[in-house]
């Protein structure tokens, strides 16, 4: 059993207080889900960084591919009409 | 797509100054310096704990013992996140445990020096660790994004390692003649190998250039050591005790304090593995891996069961 085999690695989602989101903040190894919990909550947590914690095995995740980066930026760049500051209002309508 | 365009995109890319995240393209030398750094860097702060936790059941008091114990688990973390970062280039974890419990890797010569006294473990904190930030403080810039989110983490933990290490200082320097007689002691034997963990001079690293290129470094390593010593003159002053180099002086015109030459055939004999600890290092790594073997296996024994029982109950 004590082959060279890694154990899985887990991605570990830290949540720094109430009311924020979850936040990637690295990974580690762990056999299972209850020990990589454990293990993030010694390394990750040393410094009050987290009231909650996520661990996700990193096989679960999808990525999309680093080319698609322009693809996933680039058609949102000319619809400056979906940001506030695209619409003219008078000063006096104030703060909106 | 031609390797030349890739290599090109790639250095405009590092010029912008964005970072190479791990799913990008990156030249195959870019990744193998990379790999080989990042775990070295990992094998140093996990081999560090070793010189400190001689002294861990001989702090002098509690204070001094929570603080030592904090430090030296922060230097098992720092070891994870850098193998993390490793492992994201595509090491695997297991080949890099292996090689450093079989010799076969480098980790930072300053860790086969013997921690002798109590002293030891001030000036530790102060000098190694001190000369550790100045080259982490460098790397959080590193062009390779998964190994600068680590540095970025890792300072923000090390100062209190040098904070701690310079009050313990202090103290020994304000108590009796004894005490700091032992500072001294101390700061005589861990002055130069300080300086030598910046590495060879300038003109003996061949490699640096091109990591300075693709902006793995962003100094020098006499840019480094030079900064270390600017910083550490001052507060040897503070503490009233002399750095060992009769050479040492303020120049005027550089801006800067100039510094006797290294015993570079030390330095490179303790590379080898001659050093006064390296045998013993490595000897406690493969101990503490053979006798961690029974936690493993029922780690793994214990996942195993708890899968079966699930599949089971389905
Ligand atoms: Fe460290
Ligand atoms: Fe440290």
């Amino acid at each position: 059993m004590s082959n060279k085999k890694n154990w899985p690695l887990w991605e570990i989602f830290i949540r720094s207080r109430q009311g924020l989101h979850h936040k990637h903040v690295g990974s580690l190894h762990a056999p299972d889900a209850e020990m990589a919990i454990n293990n993030a909550r010694d390394v990750y947590t040393r410094r009050q960084e987290g009231i909650s914690i996520w661990v996700v095995e990193s096989t679960a995740i999808t990525a999309s591919a680093p080319e698609d980066g322009a693809a996933l930026y680039d058609p949102a760049n000319d619809k400056v009409y979906r940001h506030p500051t695209f619409y003219d209002l008078p000063d006096e309508v104030g703060h909106m | 797509m031609d390797i030349g365009i890739l290599e090109k995109g790639f250095q405009q890319h590092v010029d912008a100054e964005k970072k190479i995240e791990a799913k990008d393209w990156m030249p195959e030398k870019y990744r193998n310096t990379l790999i080989r750094q990042i775990s070295q860097h990992a094998h140093s702060e996990v081999v560090g704990m070793l010189p400190e936790a001689n002294w861990i059941t001989r702090a002098p008091s509690l204070r001094r013992k929570v603080a030592l114990l904090a430090k030296v688990q922060d230097e098992a973390g720092h070891g994870l996140y850098l193998y993390s970062a490793a492992e994201t280039l595509g090491a695997e974890r297991a080949d890099l445990v292996e090689a450093l419990n079989d010799g076969s890797a480098k980790y930072s010569s300053i860790f086969n020096y013997p921690t002798l006294t109590w002293a030891d473990i001030g000036a530790i904190g102060w000098l190694v660790d001190g000369a550790a930030i100045i080259n982490q403080v460098m790397l959080q810039r590193t062009s390779y994004g998964p190994y600068s989110r680590a540095m970025i983490r890792i300072c923000k933990e090390e100062s209190f390692h040098q904070r701690q290490g310079y009050e313990m200082m202090l103290t020994l320097c304000n108590g009796s003649p004894e005490q700091k007689a032992m500072a001294q002691d101390a700061l005589n034997r861990w002055w130069w190998p300080s300086l030598m963990m910046f590495g060879p001079t300038d003109k003996d690293s061949p490699n640096s250039a091109l990591s300075m290129k693709w902006k793995i470094k962003r100094k020098s390593n006499d840019e480094l050591r030079q900064d270390f010593v600017d910083n550490s003159v001052p507060q040897a002053k503070i503490l009233g005790i002399t750095i060992p180099d009769p050479d040492l002086k303020w120049n005027e015109e550089r801006g800067h304090y100039d510094f006797g030459t290294i015993d570079w055939e030390e330095f490179y004999n303790v590379i080898k593995g001659n050093g006064p600890c390296n045998r013993q290092r490595v000897e406690a790594r493969k101990t503490a891996w053979e006798k961690g073997r029974w936690v493993r296996d029922a780690a793994v024994a214990y996942a195993d069961k708890k899968k079966n029982k699930e599949k089971d109950a389905a």
